[in-house]
């Protein structure tokens, strides 16, 4: 180290060319970094033939009155509930303003192909909104204190048209995106 | 110890080589055989050696089930299954390893505890308390992707109550929820990520053990008095044969119990509902952690209220991660420069209060929410008739047995016919786990504060002027009474 205060002028270090080297390299390094997480973050998200798989038609004719079924689209369940007139008497006449999630049964529901309303068929998201459990309904004799699904995990109470009710679930069961694809066929997607 | 002067010297011709080019049998040497460790350290102090012996224990049969497993939903549950049935020894190797999380978890909370009680997290041991707190995530990350393998009813509805509660961070929440399951829901996507992160973090876990080891060398280690290391050749014996024979008996003795529940009770810790293969239809009437992560469970489910803006399911989440991250802080929260409990009479009973509250907090993990605390104490359940009269809407109470239910009845037929009456029994009011949840969760957060004002008012008991003094006197008290020695 002592040698190199004896060397001649122009042996000397230019700091500025040096820096310049070391921001000029380390700019490169940082940005093949970034493009490779890149690539290496979004390697995560849903995958095409993951997305493609997001939709699904539904028979509905089939559907026992007074029961569901259950289908999973993308892994995701989803009920298809048949309802006794009772039982959408019993979503209409709900006074909506004390619900924790205000809705009425009609904006619960998707028009047919004619533009009118099957209130016999209400189609809800499986998961409550909870935590994500599969409430359970009418095919396993508990339908809760409101008809409607009940949460074993937590607790919570749906009514007949999906709406929370009671306990620590913060929103209405959702209804997805789906589509009257003929009277008796739903085209359901995620 | 810092400064401590290697003793190592090669004796012959290869070793003499070697040392020059990478002094290995020297670090060996000066790590393991003669390292300074305080005389004084009792069997609380064992649980380092077990958890290494842990850590081994988890690679060696995790790499080998790997051998065994296919990371496919198609696939999993049944090979899991070929693992305990066909595959030879294969009902050993995975209950070693199954049980071997239990025992690591055990060990750990000792080890860690430990540390809280001869406060081990106070200067200059922050980072190799910090770097253990570390290791500890990387535990609870490694234990929940593990649990998601077998492919068991708990399994998926497990990580699907855990992976929703990303969800509940606002604006990116959904996205980051989508981001980490690789698509809508729990899929074949997420178990094969799973499975690659289960084998990748072990080793991340081994190398934040060399760190932690680097910073407990450093310093050197506590030891039950508190009190520094002042004299090497008075207060320390060399590691080896001293604490090597002594960590060795621990570790047999520990190796006993881990036996024990691999050969006799192998189910014990488990669930019943993981031998049921995932289904995500059917969601099983009880979601329970695994044993050890109930305490953080129990704070989790505890918050239901909303605060603010803040919404009750997301403060549930910030609660539980911050259960985690105050222990990072903790070193600059106890105010007291005295690091021994055995010193500190005040402190030392919130400490035994906190062990207390976190093994409560773990009974309320795995008890329902709404179920009273004291069922001895629980009073009758009422039915109740809801109707609507005149518009409004009106409740009857009814009690006592067989009798309620013809009353209730009567009374329901006598109603008008508008006023559509129910019956629903209600329980009576009681004190409930998730009261209990919420108090002792106050109180689990409660320590970490109070230590922080208890190291401002309390007067510590007189400190042993040195460890070999304290060792003496201790000797001395002991062969008086003609006890045995610790």
């Amino acid at each position: 180290m002592t040698e190199q205060t004896a060397q001649p002028l122009d042996e000397t270090v230019d700091d500025d060319r040096r820096n310049f080297i070391h921001i000029a390299t380390g700019a490169v390094a940082f940005g093949g970094v970034a493009a490779f997480a890149i690539a290496a973050i979004d390697q995560w998200n849903p995958a095409a033939d993951t997305r493609a798989a997001s939709s699904l038609d539904v028979d509905i004719s089939k559907v026992p009155l007074g029961s569901e079924i259950r289908v999973l689209i993308g892994g995701k369940p989803f009920f298809l509930r048949h309802r006794t007139p009772a039982e959408i008497a019993e979503a209409e006449a709900v006074n909506v303003e004390n619900l924790r999630d205000p809705e009425t049964d009609d904006e619960r529901l998707r028009p047919m192909q004619d533009g009118k309303l099957n209130r016999a068929m209400l189609i809800t998201s499986g998961a409550c909104t909870h935590l994500g459990c599969v409430p359970v309904g009418p095919a396993q004799g508990n339908t809760g204190e409101y008809g409607g699904w009940y949460c074993p995990c937590h607790g919570s109470e749906y009514d007949t048209s999906g709406r929370i009710r009671k306990g620590p679930a913060p929103k209405n069961l959702p209804i997805p995106n789906y589509v009257y694809v003929s009277d008796t066929v739903v085209n359901i997607s995620l | 110890m810092s400064g401590h002067e290697s003793s190592y010297t090669p004796t012959n011709g290869f070793t003499k080589w070697l040392d020059k080019r990478l002094p290995i049998v020297r670090f060996a040497n000066d790590t393991v055989v003669t390292f300074p460790t305080p005389k004084n350290l009792n069997y609380w102090y064992t649980f380092g050696g077990i958890l290494a012996v842990c850590l081994a224990v988890q690679i060696l049969t995790g790499v080998i089930l790997a051998m065994h497993y296919e990371p496919n939903v198609n696939g999993a549950f049944a090979s899991v299954e070929r693992i305990m049935r066909d595959v030879p020894f294969g009902w050993l190797l995975r209950n070693i390893h199954a049980n071997g999380a239990s025992m690591f978890f055990f060990a750990v909370y000792i080890h860690m505890f430990r540390g809280l009680y001869y406060g081990s997290y106070k200067a200059p041991r922050e980072v190799l308390w910090i770097l253990g707190c570390v290791i500890f995530l990387l535990m609870i990350a490694t234990a929940f992707l593990g649990y998601m393998l077998p492919w068991g009813q708990m399994s998926y509805h497990g990580a699907n109550v855990i992976t929703s509660l990303f969800g509940a961070i606002p604006l990116v929440g959904e996205s980051l929820q989508t981001w980490i399951l690789g698509g809508p829901s729990i899929g074949n996507q997420t178990l094969q990520r799973f499975f690659s992160l289960h084998y990748l973090l072990p080793f991340m876990i081994a190398a934040v053990v060399i760190l932690h080891i680097w910073a407990l060398h450093v310093p050197g280690n506590n030891n039950p008095t508190g009190v520094e290391v002042q004299d090497v050749e008075k207060d320390t014996v060399p590691f080896h044969p001293y604490y090597t024979l002594k960590d060795s008996f621990g570790i047999v003795l520990f190796l006993i119990v881990f036996a024990y529940f691999v050969f006799y009770a192998p189910n014990a810790l488990g669930h019943a509902d993981q031998s049921i293969e995932a289904n995500p239809l059917v969601t099983p009437a009880h979601i329970v952690p695994e044993w050890y992560m109930l305490p953080f469970y129990a704070i989790l489910r505890a918050i239901t209220f909303d605060l603010g803006p803040i919404p009750a399911k997301l403060l549930g989440v910030i609660f539980m991660f911050a259960a985690i991250a105050i222990l990072f802080v903790l070193p600059w929260l106890d105010t007291s420069k005295v690091k021994s409990m055995r010193y500190r009479p005040v402190a030392r009973q919130f400490f035994f209060g906190f062990v207390a509250v976190c093994l409560l907090l773990g009974w309320c993990g795995a008890s329902t929410p709404s179920n009273p605390v004291f069922p001895a104490l629980q009073g009758e359940d009422a039915l109740v008739v809801s109707y609507t009269q005149d518009g409004v809407e009106a409740t009857s109470t009814y009690k006592g047995g067989g009798e309620a239910y013809v009353d209730a009845k009567r009374f329901m037929d006598g109603l008008p016919e508008d006023a559509s009456p129910s019956l629903s029994a209600v329980p009576a009011p009681a004190f409930t786990f998730s009261q209990l949840s919420l108090i002792l969760t106050f109180c689990y957060f409660g320590y970490f504060f109070i230590l922080f004002f208890i190291g401002l008012t309390e007067k510590p008991k007189e400190l042993p002027e040195s460890i070999h003094k304290s060792v003496l006197k201790r000797h001395k008290a002991t062969s008086a009474t003609t006890a045995p020695a610790e």
